[in-house]
């Protein structure tokens, strides 16, 4: 197991390399991204690149450049400056991150508990009343795009703008102060980010449940006498939940890059903002922070996942 | 006599389902004594685990039509309460499957498998169960049993899964057990082994066995009688001995014809049964055998032959089966010595229409008119 950590380990840093070395081809060396012509204004003199070049250490060569950069990675977690505003990626990023997490830490928990109560009821009600209409909702979730879905929750029910003055804003989550009125401001961005999750996850944990539902153990369960509410939750529900810890793990990953039609929908400071921000306005350092804290986020929630997973099913050894 | 542990009549266990109603169990009939042993016998779907199942109450949720009676130590199964059939499921009838890796939760330790078990159906505390696990599971030859106990399944091999089966199924000391093919997927010299250790066990702890195989190989030794099952019926009944020495149905004569036995000369060649098991939603009209039957007779098609007594030495003795006694006696005389179905039927001269004395009088007429 120890063995098998440490060269996951080593797995990941290559791959965070090739990450940060693809960033760099992408944005350092594409014509598109010059940074030098980026920042030099409208139609610059050979000269003034020149110099902009050798301010930036763009005259170097390429590896030295990429070895430069990764350094400043490794080191001080640094990307440079944000062109646009003038600050240091790393405060940028750093201070935008606890938003996001926070923001996804709620609803991950909200669409995973969700998810596994919904899936579950559908799959034991299978083709009744109940199974149809969740899975309709089910459906409908999936189906809804987020930003409509945010625009309309906030049209519905948000204290300032909303038909029913229920629950926090849109930009409520910036100007409340302490844990308490953040989650509170929060309530509704949580629920809009989780219900296509939620409603993803019932229906894979209602497929995977009937699944094992039919298995041979459960017949053994059922064969010794335990009530159907004990071979459903321990016998069925403990095989049909693990392999959906897996899809939890990478999608918190992928979100700790920002969700970012939540973020913007409801006006939070998170990674998925400032991304979407600096995309807009071309400022390149800042995408790849951003780039990057995504691919740390993906590769150390798998490393997690798959250790989580050795003990989730003892028949995994690595 | 003495009342039957289990008393099984006219069973039947119908499926709805979107091709039609599949007849999985059409009518059987059969009683198991305290201690003894019933081997069932037939081809894959011919209604073996689904009667058992229905025994355990496990078929009745869903698309099951059930009718009939199953009588077991003096109470009536069929109609019990869920509530009830749980206390009996793993008391008082516990069941063994043919697949032991598949049969044990993945990702549970053995041992706690077994507490479960013990667990929900007696009042006692952890440790007691546990201890009873690994007295359990040393009845049942693990090695180590105090060890291993905390060993996951995977970490068995196929006998030794088989064996903690029996130990979880006999933990609660059942009336009855019922084994689903226990060796089935297991390697022929650890067949023996189990086979053994169930024998074993059942004489110790005075246990009924239902044993459910497609081998009568594997019922030979250990069965007092044997049922055999075609389509969901029972096509002839008797003690062990009966049906080896004097079987009286063309399909269990296929069936002793496709195993090797020590009694059979060297030379005699393997036979499997030609063609394969019927629909259970169209079954064949007459006799549901007839279409795979070397003896079929024109009324045989139209006939549906009924479990009567042979009026040989087994008073026990039944078949479904319309040709006459003598006929069939004679058939099989052939047949034991070696004689291909072929070879037979040259030298025993089936009466053209003449069907068993019971048949005929149910539908004389039809079959004279033709
Ligand atoms: N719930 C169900 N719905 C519809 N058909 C069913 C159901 N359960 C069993 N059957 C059918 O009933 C028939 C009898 O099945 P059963 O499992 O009793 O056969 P078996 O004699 O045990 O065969 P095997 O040797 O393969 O175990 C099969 O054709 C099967 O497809
Ligand atoms: S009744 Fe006829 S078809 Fe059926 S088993 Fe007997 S001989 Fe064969
Ligand atoms: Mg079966």
């Amino acid at each position: 197991m120890a063995a098998y950590i440490v060269r996951r380990l080593l797995w990941t840093v290559l791959l965070l390399l090739v990450i940060t070395a693809v960033t760099f081809l992408i944005f350092y060396v594409l014509p598109s991204g010059d940074p030098a012509k980026l920042r030099a204004g409208r139609s610059p003199s050979p000269e003034t690149l020149a110099a902009i070049r050798n301010q930036l250490g763009l005259d170097k060569p390429l590896y030295q450049q990429y070895g430069e950069y990764v350094w400043n990675i490794v080191r001080h977690f640094d990307f440079g400056n944000s062109y646009t505003n003038n600050q240091e990626v790393r405060t940028l990023v750093f201070s935008r991150l606890p938003n996001t997490i926070f923001l996804v830490l709620g609803a991950a928990t909200i669409w995973f508990l969700s998810g596994v109560v919904i899936g579950t009821v559908s799959a034991v009600a299978r083709g009744s009343f109940w199974d149809r209409l969740l899975m309709g909702g089910a459906l409908v979730a999936i189906s809804a795009p987020v930003y409509w879905m945010g625009l309309v929750s906030l049209y519905l029910f948000s204290d300032d703008i909303g038909k029913f003055k229920l629950l926090p804003g849109s930009g409520a989550y910036q100007s409340a102060h302490g844990l308490i009125d953040k989650g509170h401001a929060l309530i509704l961005p949580w629920l809009v980010l989780a219900a296509a999750f939620a409603a993803i996850y019932a229906r894979l944990l209602r497929s995977n449940l009937l699944e094992t539902l039919s298995e041979d153990y459960i017949r053994t369960a059922r064969a010794k006498g335990l009530s159907e509410r004990r071979v459903v939750l321990r016998h069925g529900l403990r095989s049909a939940i693990t392999p959906i810890v897996t899809v939890l793990g990478l999608d918190i990953g992928i979100l700790m890059g920002g969700a970012i039609l939540t973020e913007t929908v409801f006006n939070i400071d998170g990674v998925g903002r400032l991304a979407f921000d600096a995309i807009q306005r071309g400022d390149l350092a800042t995408i790849q922070g951003t780039t990057v804290v995504l691919a740390f986020g993906v590769a150390i929630m798998s490393l997690v996942v798959d250790i989580l997973y050795a003990f989730l099913d003892p028949r995994v050894r690595y | 006599m003495p009342e039957p542990l289990l008393e099984v009549k006219d069973l039947t266990v119908h499926f709805e389902t979107e091709d039609g109603l599949v007849q999985a169990v059409d009518g059987i009939s059969y009683s198991v004594e305290r201690g003894k042993t019933l081997g069932i016998v037939g081809e894959s779907g011919s209604g073996k685990s689904v009667s058992s199942m229905t025994v355990m109450g496990l078929t009745r949720a869903g698309n099951a039509r059930i009718s009939g009676s199953i009588t077991f130590d003096g109470r009536d199964l069929l109609s019990a309460s869920d509530a009830d059939m749980r206390t009996v499921r793993g008391g008082d009838i516990a069941m063994i499957f043919q697949d032991p890796l598949s049969s044990l939760h993945p990702f549970y330790k053995i041992g706690d498998q077994l507490i479960e078990a013990h667990r929900s159906h007696n009042a006692v505390s952890k440790a007691k169960a546990r201890d009873r696990a690994v007295e359990m599971l040393g009845l049942v030859g693990l090695p180590d049993p105090r060890r291993r106990i905390d060993s996951y399944p995977h970490e068995f091999s196929g006998g030794m899964r088989q064996r903690v089966m029996i130990a979880m199924a006999l933990i609660n000391d059942p009336k009855l057990l019922i084994a689903d093919e226990p060796t089935t997927a297991l390697d022929v010299t650890v067949q023996a082994q189990i086979l053994d250790l169930i024998q074993k066990l059942q004489t110790e702890l005075d246990t009924a066995v239902v044993m459910i195989t497609h081998d009568l190989g594997v019922v030979a030794e250990v069965t007092e009688e044997i049922a055999v099952m075609y389509a969901g019926r029972i096509v002839e009944y008797g003690k062990s001995d009966t049906i080896f020495a004097a079987p009286e149905h063309p399909y269990t004569w296929g069936l002793l014809k496709s195993i090797p036995r020590l009694d059979t000369p060297r030379d005699q060649e393997l036979v499997p049964i030609f063609g394969r098991p019927p629909s259970l939603i169209n079954k064949p009209s007459g006799c549901s055998f007839h279409p795979r039957c070397p003896y079929v007779r024109e009324a045989h098609k139209k006939v549906d032959p009924a479990l009567e007594p042979t009026g040989g030495a087994d008073p026990s003795h039944k078949v479904a089966c319309l040709l006459p006694a003598e006929t069939r006696r004679s058939l099989w005389a052939g047949l034991r010595t070696g004689d291909t179905p072929d070879e037979v039927l040259q030298e025993v001269e089936i009466p053209a229409n003449k069907l068993s004395p019971s048949a005929e009088g149910q539908t004389g007429e039809e079959v004279a008119g033709q």
